[in-house]
């Protein structure tokens, strides 16, 4: 029999510290998987967030760089300036990406950076024991907003793909979701496509991940999973919000 | 030329092709210098969005392996400290250029020298130290800038050029260099992409666990011991026979050697020591400089910052006072004498 | 023919491949591994079509699948 789904070796072969059922592990295969089918392990240059997945910068077995919360867009600037023939990532989540770092990527994206983000959305923030992150839903409950996100107090939840697709240099913006066999593959497409946008030279490319958080949203990994697909996806949906014409 | 062009024009001579900042008044005049010229030798310069992106691209196209600067004023230098520790503890080389102004807050845009504290006691969090570099003349910042990258590149470290508004302003006449006069060496730890190198190579500054955290810190420690020990640098002016010694960096350095030469022409026996590195401070130099002095005076355009590290290296020898301007107020000749005399009359300096 | 290889010593027993299997073969062992988590498993392997609908949900790359080639 023929081995039709392995382990990519993009990944190195160690235990995820994620929690049962996050579904980083998922986002961090999807991300390898593509590197390989694109032969581009070489190079390859990832950049680890402040989150969870800070170990993102151990998981990866390509050259990567750790970066302060929020920076990784300007650290990706800085490397792709260096080096522009190599192919430069970030991972990064909803806090690193949209509340500190949200200068860093908005510039990058209007400067056009030749970068791709990947953008893990779990409405909520992880590593820090369940606060509210900018893209917390509306009465959505966590530890900093126990009664529920107000719009009186906490204003409302921030939508990233679309803010960022009237900037010209935004050459490719998805949002894509990793908790059912559909969405995944999906996802994977256009994962692989922001990173072909990058490759053609044809500018920023960002994908935002809806991504489960089973152990702060209180719900088992199956619960999470349709959490995600009743109350997330309706307020961020799906699809691809740019694309360079004409190229695929 | 101007101060602010010697440095970039020094940098574009040892090498460095990539600036990554944001315009503060008084540096602005250096991005606009750069902007110009690094496209000249195919290098790059990019205008970030603010200061704490820019320290950020400079730790990306530092990691990369490439020679990059920036350069900012007080203000952003405050914006740079996360950046500036995180560089440090990834142990990665660059150079930063610090333009001095009034403070704190947002002060002014005269000159001063309120910066030392956070140049050299560390403004960002954790065990680290900028390598700090204080010329006092254009020539001096044209040269310093150079020696900033091979400092940098030696230690793998970050280094700081600090001077003020004035000096930035300055114009003077500049021996340069020839320019390919530049060795850049390798980079076998840059993460350039596995195609460069065996294995993968990771830069980063954070470990989880303690035990590994102290043995980096171990590392650091050595490393910075070593540049105690051999990269201080001090100049004395008249120092033989002074019995006050005054003590003065960058701009207040050349104001103090006009001082010290009036002194003695009123038979005051004064004599200047200049320190060159702010760190390492050179210590020895003015421990070894305690001989005949009664008393020194630092004088410097803050409140009262490297007079702690005077008197530290004094080390009980003689008493040591602090004569200072501040919020971007610079120190006057006959002021400075008129405290000079005092001393030497038994009185004591306010 | 088709079949499926759980790696029992990196499943944190999340449940998500139980959800997804068209077969509904996958079902949480009694054992428990290193962990200290009831390892997902397959039972009745020979129904196992490789559709790797649960490789792909896994997010600890627990789930290897094998396929017969076809021949033609």
């Amino acid at each position: 029999m023929k081995k039709v789904f392995t382990r990519p070796q993009v990944l190195k072969d160690m235990p995820f510290h994620y929690c049962p059922g996050c579904t980083h592990g998922v986002a961090h295969r999807l991300i390898a998987e593509v590197i390989e089918e694109l032969d581009i392990r070489d190079t390859a240059i990832g950049i680890a967030p402040v989150g969870c997945s800070v170990f993102a910068m151990d998981y990866f077995e390509i050259d990567m760089f750790q970066a302060a919360h929020g920076r990784a867009p300007a650290v990706a600037t800085g490397i792709k300036r260096v080096l522009p023939d190599r192919v430069v990532f970030t991972y990064q989540g909803d806090g690193d990406l949209a509340a500190i770092g949200t200068g860093e990527f908005v510039h990058a994206a209007t400067r056009g950076e030749h970068v791709t983000v990947i953008f893990i959305n779990n409405a909520i923030y992880g590593m820090t024991g369940g606060q509210m992150a900018p893209t917390t839903l509306m009465g959505q409950i966590t530890k900093t907003t126990p009664f529920g996100r107000d719009r009186d107090v906490h204003g409302f939840p921030i939508r990233v793909c679309e803010m960022l697709a009237p900037l010209e240099g935004a050459a490719y913006l998805a949002r894509v979701a990793v908790h059912t066999p559909k969405s995944i593959i999906q996802a994977k497409k256009f994962i692989k496509k922001a990173f072909e946008v990058q490759l053609k030279g044809l500018g920023f490319s960002l994908v935002e991940v809806l991504s489960t958080c089973p152990t702060n949203w209180g719900l088992s990994p199956l619960e999470a999973v349709k959490w995600l697909e009743d109350q997330m996806v309706p307020y961020y949906p799906l699809g691809e919000y740019k694309s360079p014409e004409g190229v695929f | 030329m101007k101060g602010n062009e010697a440095i970039g024009e020094g940098a574009v001579r040892a090498g460095c092709r990539y600036f990554f900042g944001y315009p503060i008044t008084p540096q602005s005049e250096l991005t606009h210098y750069l902007a110009r010229r690094l496209p000249e030798v195919g290098g790059l310069y990019l205008q970030a969005e603010s200061e704490v992106a820019s320290i950020n691209m400079v730790y990306g196209a530092a990691g990369a392996g490439a020679r990059v600067m920036t350069s900012s004023s007080g203000p952003g230098i405050s914006l740079m400290q996360e950046g500036l520790s995180v560089i440090a503890g990834a142990e990665l080389p660059c150079v930063i250029v610090n333009m001095m102004r009034g403070g704190p807050g947002l002060g002014n845009i005269a000159p001063s020298q309120a910066d030392y504290f956070q140049a050299t006691k560390g403004g960002g969090h954790g065990d680290y130290h900028l390598i700090v570099l204080a010329p006092n003349s254009v020539q001096e910042i044209f040269d310093m800038t150079g020696k900033a990258f091979d400092l940098a590149d030696c230690y793998r470290n970050p280094v700081m050029v600090m001077a003020d508004g004035i000096m930035a302003q300055m114009m003077e006449p500049v021996e340069l260099k020839d320019e390919d006069r530049f060795e850049i060496p390798p980079r076998p730890w840059a993460a350039s992409g596995m195609l460069d190198h065996p294995g993968k190579n990771l830069i980063n500054s954070c470990y989880v666990v303690p035990e590994e955290m102290e043995e980096v810190n171990i590392k650091l420690k050595e490393k910075y011991t070593k540049i105690i020990r051999e990269e201080q640098e001090c100049e004395g002016y008249l120092l033989e026979d002074a019995e006050i010694v005054l003590v003065a960096f960058g701009t207040a350095s050349r104001i103090c050697r006009a001082v010290v030469e009036k002194a003695r022409l009123l038979g005051i026996p004064a004599g200047l020591i200049r320190p060159i590195t702010l760190w390492p401070f050179p210590a020895d130099f003015v421990a070894g400089n305690t001989g005949n002095a009664k008393c020194f005076l630092t004088v410097e355009m803050n409140m009262g910052q490297m007079v702690e590290d005077v008197k530290l290296a004094v080390n009980g020898k003689a008493p040591v006072f602090h004569y200072g301007r501040m919020g971007g107020m610079v120190p006057v000749a006959k002021d400075i004498l008129q405290e000079v005399q005092k001393l030497y009359n038994g009185g004591v300096v306010k | 023919m088709a079949r499926v290889i759980f790696r029992e010593e990196r499943c944190k027993g999340c449940r998500l491949c139980t959800a997804v299997c068209p077969r509904g073969i996958i079902s949480m062992s009694g054992s428990i591994n290193e962990m200290g988590y009831h390892p997902a498993a397959v039972v009745e392997l020979e129904k196992c079509t490789g559709c790797t609908l649960c490789a792909l949900v896994c997010p600890d790359m627990v789930i290897e699948v094998e396929r017969e080639e076809k021949v033609v």
